[in-house]
């Protein structure tokens, strides 16, 4: 019984993503992970003025959290902070061709929600 | 002679007890049937169950222990006798023993706090495994933080089972004022051996806890034979509804721990500044109660009773055998906890090879197969296993070897599915 939600892509990115790694320098790293069902997303970017360079991730989890990584790896490398910042949950689902149910969706977006967290400037004075 | 079981099976009707459970006729998509392999998390409920709710919601809603009119009093009636069942079910006499809670973990909160208060000194110790449910781990550490206490672990062994001498030992310095125990892992099925764990605690002057929502729904639990002091379980898991659970305890220890919660029901008389506590149970039971759910934990127990327990267990005993059978030879497939089946309830958890527990859950939905995949909120137990998650497939009385036929093959074909091309 075939699922479209584990297709041949997605699988492929969970297999073997080219964007599974770490980064010689990276601007901003962040890891997150989902005590639900223990995924773990490690992910790191290097961004020249306001755009993405690289993107990396490494991390154990499902197909669903590691692949809907790596997709945003490939979707945001080239993009600017800017349009990162700007993507939401419906991305993420739009990257993955699926709809995920709402305890899948933890999955789907602990890679986006990492993303985010990097990217987003800390305040060093709180 | 003809063999008397043999001619009536296992003594239990297995098609008849299906029929009593509505799910497990419905189809999850059209052509693909559900099999229910997740009553662990919470059991289907039976018909008797849902009309006994239904029948008081529809037809006599009142509540209890105030109205002296028609339909209080047939509410109260019906709450009171629900107690009365269970008390039956444990084997106690005196109801005022059993207090209706919110359902296991409420109830061990409960005496966490109101017999920890009053109980546990700093360097006192409580005695727990890693086989425990969330709800029998962070409990015991709120009031340790609290009062000083500390939690002791007993050793496991590689087969997740209770190491005794080990248990022994925690005993030397003679600080220990609790062992509160599963009376079967919500993660392996362990048994952990319960009576022999009260006898040896009761000796050294330590009460005692079983935490029974699992095994409840599998076997009798005679706390009075067993001497424990305390005994939690909750209703969704033994076939009844969720929202209601139950705190057994010894007398003496109830009437003197103070309750946790104020408010109305649970005080005899009230002044401006202080209150008087009412009676066993109510002292415990602040607020109006879940009387539906109550209820229909009256009627869950009645059908627990309606059935042949010895056919019940050897029924179930076929189950766990045939899934460790069967399961066992899916290629990749790893059993957590002791492959004999001796001291287990029927419930497999399981890793498969190169499969994510969650994908794996998923892609058995697929299949209508319902089962758990996570930590099973025994996080403990899955850090000793050194994997973040594992998959769980629980029976019950309803399930069927058939059945457990079908989990097998979808495994494999999920696997075929998810090899790396
Ligand atoms: C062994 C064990 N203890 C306690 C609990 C908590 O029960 P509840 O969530 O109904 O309070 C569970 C439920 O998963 C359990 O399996």
């Amino acid at each position: 019984m075939d699922d479209p939600l584990y297709r041949e892509e997605i699988l492929d990115h969970y297999y073997s993503s080219p964007y599974r790694g770490r980064l010689e320098r990276a601007d901003h790293a962040c890891d997150l992970d989902n005590p639900f069902c223990g995924d773990q997303i490690h992910v790191e970017l290097a961004v020249d003025g306001d755009r993405i360079k690289d993107v990396r991730f490494d991390g154990k989890g499902c197909v669903i959290s590691q692949a809907a990584t790596s997709l945003l790896a490939e979707r945001l490398e080239g993009a600017t902070v800017e349009e990162a910042l700007g993507l939401g949950p419906a991305d993420v689902v739009k990257l993955l061709g699926m709809p995920l149910t709402p305890t899948r969706m933890k999955c789907g977006l602990l890679g986006w929600k990492a993303i985010r967290q990097a990217l987003t400037p800390k305040d060093v004075t709180a | 002679m003809a063999d008397v079981a043999a001619v009536r099976g296992t003594g239990l009707d297995v098609s008849r007890v299906r029929a009593d459970f509505p799910p497990l006729a419905e189809e999850v998509r059209p052509g693909v049937p559900l099999r229910y392999f997740d009553s662990a998390a919470t059991a289907l409920k039976p018909a008797p169950v849902v009309e006994a709710v239904r029948e008081f919601l529809a037809d006599y809603p009142a509540n209890v222990h105030r109205g002296l009119h028609v339909l209080s009093e047939r509410a109260t009636e019906a709450f009171e006798g629900a107690r009365l069942k269970v008390a039956a079910h444990l084997g106690v006499d005196d109801p005022a023993q059993v207090i209706f809670t919110r359902g296991t973990t409420e109830a061990i909160n409960l005496v966490a706090r109101s017999w920890g208060r009053m109980a546990l000194k700093p360097g006192d110790a409580i005695v727990l495994s890693e086989l425990e449910h969330h709800a029998n781990i962070v409990p015991w550490q709120m009031i340790a933080a609290e009062t000083g206490a500390v939690l002791r672990y007993v050793d496991l062994t590689d087969d997740l089972e209770y190491d005794l001498d080990s248990f022994d030992r925690l005993f030397d310095d003679g600080r220990v004022r609790m062992v509160a125990t599963t009376g079967m892992s919500n993660v392996t099925g362990v048994r952990p051996p319960v009576e022999e764990i009260a006898r040896r605690a009761r000796g050294r002057g330590a009460r005692v806890l079983i935490d029974a929502a699992q095994s409840l729904a599998h076997e009798g639990l005679d706390v009075v034979e067993l001497g424990i002091d305390f005994a939690a379980f909750s209703g969704h898991k033994v076939f009844g509804p969720t929202g209601v659970g139950v705190l057994y305890g010894k007398r003496e220890l109830l009437e003197a721990m103070e309750p946790v919660l104020g408010g109305g029901n649970m005080v005899l008389r009230v002044e401006r500044d202080r209150a008087v506590w009412n009676e066993l149970p109510d002292k415990f039971e602040a607020g109006t109660p879940p009387i539906a759910e109550v209820i229909g934990l009256g009627a869950a127990i009645d059908y627990i009773e309606s059935l042949d327990a010895e056919a019940v267990a050897r029924h179930e005993r076929g189950l766990i055998e045939h899934a460790h059978a069967t399961l066992g030879a899916v290629e990749g497939f790893r059993l957590l906890g002791p492959s004999d089946t001796a001291g287990k309830g029927p419930i497999v958890g399981f890793t498969l090879d190169g499969t994510h527990p969650h994908d794996l859950s998923h892609l058995l939905d697929r299949h209508g197969i319902a089962i758990r995949a996570g930590h099973h909120c025994a996080m403990p137990l899955h850090t000793r296993l050194g994997i973040p998650a594992s998959a769980r497939a629980s029976f019950a009385l309803y399930n069927t070897k058939d059945e457990i036929d079908r989990l097998a093959e979808a495994l494999g074909s999920i696997k075929t599915m998810l090899r790396r091309r």
